[in-house]
């Protein structure tokens, strides 16, 4: 039996198709950024609150997306903020960007501009000078504009 | 053979058209009431278009964007498109060519000699018989003046140039010619703006005349004016230029485009002047 | 090629004790590792900002490891609790090992 070009392609196509939305895939995401949240805690789980994230419900563009985070924070040398861990759990990696902050900053709070590759959770953890952790996740809707442009 | 061509243009007419029904009429984005103040200048950013405009009231490209993309443009620090014009700030008293000239040289200082230039661009040059953009006027005066080599038009340089001249515009209202030799030019771009073009079979008007307002997939389509080119855009992380943006506009529509630096888009870049007319120059302005 | 040109903007006075608001830009296209050549199909290699820091006359007060994901031209906008008179200094370390630096002073009452 002769299989026809129309078939092949077919085939390819169907396959990759397939492959583009293996269900493990999207999942494999969330799990590196669950283990990287695991990393910089120590295995605790943190906490919800007391960190507030500040990022757009819709993104104009996935290049370059502006998020705040803001701890609170007496930020005194007793009691201060020392990290805060900053993922997009839908990247191809999760890592964003690390703020360390000390007494001297007065506030721990920090903004500044990140890729997102599509719709997803940016996730903050903080990490207080006495190893306790904090974390919330914001979802950004991410998309794309009308031409493809 | 066949077969495959009539399926793609069929194809290629079904994604056109179901591209504008999607188009739903949307008053979610806040951004379109906002107000344009940046270091106490104050923007027109709408204002009513005159009798013989084909539009009833004339909107910048700002309005259309999100708050956080509006929030970008308000601030010269939190505006990334402000690199470049500290480049080019450096750039006017760097000397260049066999000169040994700076811009500064014979310009001075630019917030004087440069005040008005990008608001009138294009125009009709008379000694070199031809409508010249800013980036023409510039390579121009390397040239004749400096005897440097031209910049590229898309060249880190050149981008750099235009942003801190078209600064000196900031706030000033766009007014162009388009009458006497500049007349063959603004019928030239007045036509091609109407051309339906490429796979998709859309013209300018297509988008931003007939639908401007509305939301194409998930962009909201503006009236795509060119008061605030260069422009730093979030897609580009980076400044660019309005032929870049034309030629970028026309590969959407799958269009073989025209080249920057061609006459079929100093052509359309004069039209698209006129079509803003009133508004302010917001070089550098920031879009998605 | 303009090289990496850092932006800051720091307030020439401040009272004791105060908290002010620190910007910072600098231009760098941030090339993550995972950009195509057109051209040639091959992987453009990673070329980032991967450290900030900020000092207060020697002392750390900020500082940020950067990834791939930060946008190009990295924005950074931190606080800082200024308590006497001072410089600022701030830095940039590039993948590529050079180092990109710029100093601000203030005046506190």
């Amino acid at each position: 039996m002769t299989i026809t070009r129309r078939q092949v392609f077919g085939l390819t196509a169907g396959t990759a198709a397939f492959l583009a939305f293996k269900p493990e895939l999207s999942f494999a995401a969330t799990d590196k950024a669950e283990d990287a949240i695991k990393a910089f805690t120590g295995d605790a789980a943190p906490m919800e609150g007391t960190v507030a994230l500040d990022t757009p419900e819709i993104a104009e563009n996935g290049n370059t997306v502006p998020v705040g985070v803001t701890v609170d924070s007496p930020m005194t040398s007793d009691s201060y903020v020392a990290s805060v861990l900053i993922l997009a759990d839908g990247n191809p990696n999760p890592a964003v960007a690390t703020f360390h902050f000390s007494p001297m900053s007065g506030a721990a709070e920090a903004k500044t501009r990140i890729r997102l590759a599509k719709t997803q959770n940016v996730i903050a953890v903080a990490k207080m000078n006495d190893g306790s952790t904090y974390i919330d996740r914001k979802e950004v809707k991410v998309t794309i504009g009308g031409c493809g442009g | 053979m066949a077969k495959m061509k009539k399926f793609a243009r069929l194809s290629a007419l079904v994604t056109g058209a179901s591209v504008l029904a999607v188009a739903v009429t949307q008053s979610a984005l806040s951004g379109e009431d906002s107000e344009l103040v940046v270091e106490d200048i104050k923007f027109v950013t709408k204002a009513e278009a005159p009798a013989d405009h084909p539009l009833d009231e004339i909107i910048s490209g700002w309005r259309f964007r999100s708050d956080e993309t509006q929030a970008l443009q308000m601030d010269d620090f939190d505006n990334p498109a402000f690199t470049a014009v500290d480049y080019g700030e450096e750039l006017w008293e760097t000397a260049e060519g066999t000169s040994g000239k700076s811009c500064a040289s014979c310009h001075g200082d630019a917030s004087e000699s440069m005040k008005g230039v990008r608001a009138s661009m294009p125009k009709w040059n008379e000694s070199n018989e031809t409508l010249m953009t800013l980036e023409n006027h510039i390579n121009w005066s390397r040239k004749e003046h400096q005897g440097a080599e031209p910049w590229k038009w898309e060249s880190p340089e050149m981008l750099a140039m235009t942003a801190y001249i078209g600064v000196q515009s900031r706030g000033m209202p766009v007014e162009v010619s388009v009458d006497g030799n500049a007349e063959d030019w603004f019928k030239k771009g007045e036509e091609l703006y109407y051309t339906r073009v490429g796979q998709l079979d859309m013209a300018c008007s297509n988008c931003h005349e007939d639908n401007y307002g509305n939301m194409i997939r998930a962009d909201h389509l503006s009236q795509g004016q060119i008061n605030g080119f260069p422009t730093y855009r979030l897609k580009w992380q980076g400044i660019g230029s309005m032929h870049r943006r034309f030629k970028g506009c026309m590969k959407n529509i799958r269009a073989v485009p025209f080249k920057p630096g061609s006459d079929e888009f100093k052509a359309l870049e004069l039209y698209l002047a006129w079509r803003g007319q009133g508004l302010s120059v917001e070089t550098p302005s920031v879009r998605q | 090629m303009a090289s990496a040109k850092p932006r800051v903007k720091v307030p020439k006075k401040a009272s004791q004790g105060e908290v002010i608001t620190i910007k910072t830009l600098i231009s760098h296209p941030m090339e993550s590792g995972q950009r195509k050549d057109k051209k040639t199909g091959e992987l453009i290699p990673r070329r980032i900002i991967n450290k900030f820091t900020c000092e207060f006359d020697g002392q750390t007060v900020f500082s940020c490891d950067l990834d791939p994901a930060v946008s190009a031209n990295p924005y950074l906008q931190f606080s800082a609790k200024v308590d006497q008179s001072g410089t600022f200094k701030f830095t940039w370390l590039d993948d590529d090992g050079s180092v990109y630096e710029t100093e601000k002073k203030i005046k506190v009452n």
